[in-house]
C-alpha cells in the first residue's frame, strides 16, 4: 500500500505541475499535429491502399517524436531548486518514484495520442481507422507504455547531462525499435479495418513481452541510476 | 548509547580524485555538529552520503542504526541542501502536502497548516511558489525540512543567503529540535551563527578529517580558532 501511495503522490504531483504550466502538453501536441500535416503532403490521398499500408508507421513516428518532448521534461522538471535530491533523500522508494513519473508521462502522452488519432484518420482519409477501435486503443496503450517506460528510465539517466535534449532521443529510439515495430505492424492491420489474426499475434506477444521486460528491468535498476 | 551517525573509514572518489579520504566519525544522538572546512574540503560530499543521495566508494555509514538508504533512516531524516527543494509551480500548501504524504506524516493536513502558520505563510498558502519572494521560499523550505519531526537534520550551509527573519526562524527551529532530542549536522561558513548551537565540531581539510570532538571553548570568543589550530594554515 505504501508503495502505491507513494507512486500515486509522485504521479499526481507531476500531472498537477504539468496542468499548471502545460509546457510538455502544448509542445508535444502541437508538434504531433504539425508532423501529421507535413507527412500528409508526401502522400497521394487517392492511393488509398498505400496510405493504409503506411498508416501504422506514420502514426507511431508521430507518437515517438511527440513522446520525446514529454519524456525529456520528466526528470528535468526536478532540477530547479534541487527537487530531485529531496525526493531521492525522502523515504520514497526509487521504484515508486520511477513508476509515478512513468504513470504521469504515460497519461500525458496518451492524451496527446487520443487527440491525434482522429485527426490522423481524418487528414489521411482513412475511413476504416475506427472499425476495430477497441483493439487499436489496446495497441496504443501497450505501445505507449513501452515508449514511456524506456523514455522515463533514460530521462533519469540523462537528467544531469548538458545535452540531454539531444542525448535522450539518440539513446532511446534504438532501444524502442522492437516496441515501435510491433506497434506499427499491429496498428497498420487495425487501421486497415482488419482483425488481428494468425501471424500478427507474434507482434502482440512481442509488445506485451517488451513492456513486461523493460518495466521489470527499470524497476530493478532505477535506484542505481538515481543514487550516485 | 548508539551514535545517531556512524561513519567508518569512508572514501569517496570522483574519477581518480578522492573527495573524502578515510573519514571515521561518530555523532552522538541529541548533539549539534558543525561541519567546518574550506570550499572543496568535502563537506557537501559527506552530507550527501549521510542523506543517502550518494554511496561511499569504500567504508560504511549507519544513520540512526540503519543503512543510509534504508526506509527507516530516510523517514527520520530532514535535509536542507543547496537548493530549497520546493516546486515553483505548486502552491505552498501543495508542496507541504506532497512531502507530508511522502514522509507518511500523521494528521497531514493539520500538520501542514501548523507549519504554514509557524513560518508565517498561512495567508498565502494557496499562491504558487513562483510568485513568492526569496525569503518566503526559504521559510517554506524550512517548513518542508522540519515537517515530519525528523530525528536527524542534515543541513548544507543553511544560513547562506538567508535574511534576518529566516536566520532567526532557523535558529529557533534548530534549538527546538535539539531540545526535543534531535541530532543536527550542519556544514557552514557562518561560524558565529553556528557556534550559538554547535555542541560538537568537525573540521574537514582536503577530504580528511583534521579534527572532531566537542566544541572547544576558545571558539566562542574566536570562531576561527579551529581553522588556525587544526586547519591547513597551521
Amino acid at each position: 500500500m505504501r508503495f502505491l501511495r507513494q507512486t500515486a503522490s509522485i504521479a499526481a504531483k507531476d500531472l498537477r505541475s504539468e496542468l499548471r504550466t502545460k509546457d510538455s502538453l502544448n509542445a508535444a501536441g502541437s508538434f504531433a499535429l504539425v508532423i501529421i500535416v507535413l507527412f500528409s503532403f508526401m502522400l497521394d490521398p487517392t492511393e488509398t491502399q498505400t496510405v493504409y499500408e503506411l498508416s501504422g508507421g506514420l502514426l507511431w513516428l508521430v507518437f515517438a517524436f511527440a513522446g520525446a518532448l514529454i519524456l525529456n521534461r520528466s526528470f528535468a522538471r526536478e532540477l530547479p531548486n534541487d527537487c530531485l535530491d529531496m525526493l531521492v533523500a525522502s523515504p520514497v522508494s526509487s521504484s515508486a518514484l520511477f513508476l509515478g513519473k512513468a504513470t504521469a508521462n504515460f497519461t500525458l502522452l496518451l492524451v496527446v495520442e487520443l487527440v491525434c488519432l482522429p485527426v490522423f484518420g481524418g487528414m489521411y482519409n482513412l475511413s476504416r481507422w475506427s472499425t476495430h477501435l477497441g483493439p487499436l486503443l489496446g495497441v496504443v496503450v501497450l505501445g505507449t507504455w513501452g515508449v514511456t517506460v524506456i523514455g522515463t528510465m533514460f530521462s533519469a539517466i540523462t537528467v544531469n547531462l548538458r545535452l540531454r535534449e539531444l542525448m535522450l532521443p539518440i539513446l532511446v529510439y534504438p532501444i524502442m525499435i522492437p516496441c515501435l515495430m510491433a506497434a506499427m505492424k499491429l496498428s497498420t492491420v487495425l487501421i486497415s479495418g482488419e482483425a488481428i489474426t494468425g501471424d500478427d499475434w507474434i507482434w502482440l506477444r512481442l509488445l506485451i513481452g517488451f513492456d513486461i521486460i523493460f518495466t521489470s528491468l527499470s524497476l530493478l535498476t532505477v535506484d542505481f541510476v538515481l543514487v550516485s | 548509547m548508539t551514535p545517531a551517525v556512524e561513519v567508518q573509514k569512508a572514501w569517496k572518489y570522483f574519477g581518480d580524485y578522492p573527495a573524502l579520504r578515510s573519514i571515521s566519525l561518530d555523532v552522538p544522538a541529541g548533539t549539534c555538529l558543525a561541519l567546518l572546512g574550506r570550499n572543496g574540503a568535502g563537506k557537501t560530499t559527506l552530507l550527501r552520503i549521510l542523506s543517502g543521495l550518494s554511496n561511499p566508494s569504500e567504508g560504511s555509514v549507519r544513520i540512526l542504526g540503519h543503512g543510509s538508504r534504508d526506509y527507516q533512516a530516510r523517514a527520520r531524516t530532514g535535509m536542507i541542501g543547496h537548493g530549497i527543494g520546493i516546486y515553483d509551480e505548486l502552491s505552498a500548501a501543495e508542496n507541504l502536502r506532497l512531502f507530508a504524504r511522502l514522509f507518511h506524516v500523521r494528521d497531514a493536513e493539520q500538520t501542514v497548516q501548523q507549519w504554514l502558520t509557524r513560518v508565517s505563510l498561512d495567508r498565502v498558502q494557496n499562491s504558487v511558489v513562483r510568485e513568492f519572494s526569496r525569503g518566503m521560499r526559504q521559510r517554506l523550505a524550512l517548513a518542508r525540512a522540519f515537517l515530519h519531526g525528523p530525528s536527524l537534520l542534515l543541513l548544507d550551509e543553511p544560513f547562506t543567503s538567508l535574511d534576518d527573519r529566516a536566520i532567526a526562524l532557523l535558529q529557533s527551529l534548530l534549538a527546538d529540535a535539539l531540545k526535543g532530542g534531535a541530532t543536527v549536522i550542519m556544514s557552514t561558513h557562518q561560524l558565529r551563527e553556528a557556534m550559538e548551537l554547535a555542541t560538537h565540531v568537525a573540521l574537514l581539510d582536503r577530504g580528511k578529517l583534521a579534527h572532531s570532538g566537542e566544541r572547544p571553548v576558545q571558539m566562542l570568543a574566536d570562531p576561527t580558532w579551529l581553522y588556525r589550530t587544526y586547519g591547513d594554515s597551521q
